[in-house]
């Protein structure tokens, strides 16, 4: 067939690896160009960090001691609002669809759609975590590399699902309630073993039991990264 | 024997317990252009969604190009090409950014610039969430022709236009078939639509009324509208 502009070229295959590098350049250009959210999103998270923060009151015992869980507690919240923000753009023109019927294969489009999910989640930590170095009094200079392996695979653990769950819920109504409702159980074992390693990075280990904690962390990385990559074709394009 | 763009036998879709497009059978062949025409909830929408994968079969037989999609849906998609009620754009990038990426996931290169220059939005460097309903529209045509589609499936071409835009749609209909796509489009402006197409179908109802050349298609719709012989 004879292009229909002298202006295109013949078409030729796109692997899959260069499909998923599009789909997250385009979802990073896109989260750029609206800044707003990111810095409303930001601030939503530290808000969050000084309410626990007065909540406890001004016992830095007490403090230290939760500061790990709060911290979690704020990146997971407002992760879910970035999730499902990251389907709207999406679904705004029915762009979702008109990727699918490119063909796009689905697993390009999930894989990077969480990955440009799992950027932004890391920014937002990296973003409140001097707020809640100060609000909570932490020392986390013993550790370093641990604490960014936290960091890392704590946002892996909650971008991998948490892609997959707002890409399901994206055409209902009530999104930005059934997605926490539905990815909150699901986030436990990510949560759990991110909040516990990152109390023993702050109370620095005495009893070197943070490798237990990476490997959940890992194992659950592993599972979501694979699985969810092959449910997101399912959930999409059934 | 000749190859078929499209060929539907007894095809259906039904939302619920209501039928949309009811035991449909049809016959496109390729490099015809095919006319839909009907009132609103007739069930145009719906079978150019069907054709176009986008929407699964309740019922009945459906093959492009001779591929059944519920079998190969993959390589029947990278046949075809939709312009739908929606423009599948991405609201905050310009019209030329939009365009650099779906030639880049389709796998062709293109000079954006003079693609946008065929719909008259070159000059338009803001975001796609600036523009017009039309100027989507054209947006939207600019991405089916970069697509090359073997299949256009173009639901409403005239919607949202001023006259202009319609003479454009025209021209760029004129350019898909030349390029040697099967175009099959379903309008309102049925007098309009007529005179690009060959053959004409008319659902009521989901279910065909009538099939023809299309420069009978007029005379077929007032007959069922209003009466008229």
């Amino acid at each position: 067939m004879s292009a229909p502009v002298e202006i295109i070229s013949e078409r030729r295959e796109v692997s899959l690896i260069r499909s998923v590098g599009l789909i997250f350049r385009k979802d990073i250009l896109i989260e750029w160009r609206s800044k707003s959210r990111l810095v409303g999103m930001s601030c939503y998270a530290i808000t969050l960090l000084m309410l626990f923060a007065f909540a406890v009151g001004p016992d830095p015992v007490m403090l230290q001691k939760h500061a790990s869980a709060y911290v979690w507690m704020s990146v997971v919240t407002v992760s879910t609002l970035l999730l499902s923000q990251s389907f709207q753009n999406e679904l705004e023109s029915d762009a979702l669809e008109g990727l699918l019927l490119v063909p796009v294969p689905p697993a390009a489009i999930y894989y990077g759609k969480a990955l440009s999910n799992f950027v932004w989640i890391l920014l937002l930590e990296l973003i409140s975590l001097p707020f809640a170095v100060l609000l909570f009094q932490l020392d986390l200079t013993t550790s370093p590399l641990q604490f960014v392996a936290v960091l890392l695979l704590g946002a892996g653990g909650v971008a991998a699902p948490g892609t997959l769950y707002a890409g399901l819920t994206g055409r209902l109504a009530s999104q930005q309630l059934m997605l926490p409702v539905l990815l909150f159980p699901l986030l436990i074992p990510t949560v759990l073993s991110a909040v516990k390693a990152t109390n023993l990075i702050i109370n620095h280990d005495p009893f070197d039991q943070i490798s237990a904690w990476f490997a959940v962390m890992c194992a659950f990385n592993a599972i979501y990264w694979v699985l969810c990559g092959v449910m997101f074709s399912k959930v999409v394009d059934e | 024997m000749e190859q078929l763009a499209i060929e539907a036998a007894e095809l259906s879709r039904r939302y619920g317990s209501r039928w949309s497009l009811a035991r449909l059978n049809l016959e496109v062949k390729i490099g015809e252009r095919f006319l839909i025409v009907g009132g609103n909830g007739s069930g145009k929408t719906t079978l150019l969604r069907l054709l176009s994968t986008a929407l699964p079969r309740s019922g009945g037989s459906l093959s492009i190009f001779g591929i059944d999609p519920e079998l190969s849906r993959s390589d029947v998609r990278s046949s075809l090409g939709l312009l739908s009620h929606q423009s599948a754009i991405w609201e905050d990038l310009s019209g030329s950014e939009n365009l650099e990426i779906l030639a880049n996931l389709v796998g062709v290169s293109v000079d954006t610039h003079a693609l946008l220059a065929k719909v008259k939005l070159e000059s338009r460097i803001d975001p796609v969430s600036t523009y017009s309903a039309g100027m989507r529209k054209r947006l939207a045509f600019a991405r089916l022709l970069l697509q090359r589609p073997r299949l256009a499936l173009i639901d409403e071409p005239y919607g949202q236009l001023d006259p202009e835009g319609f003479d454009l749609v025209d021209s760029l209909v004129d350019e898909l078939i030349d390029a040697g796509s099967t175009v099959v489009m379903a309008s309102h402006l049925v007098e309009r639509a007529a005179k690009k197409c060959d053959r004409a179908l008319l659902l009521e109802a989901g279910q065909a009324r009538w099939t023809g050349v299309s420069s009978d298609v007029p005379k077929a719709w007032r007959a069922l509208h209003k009466g008229e012989s």
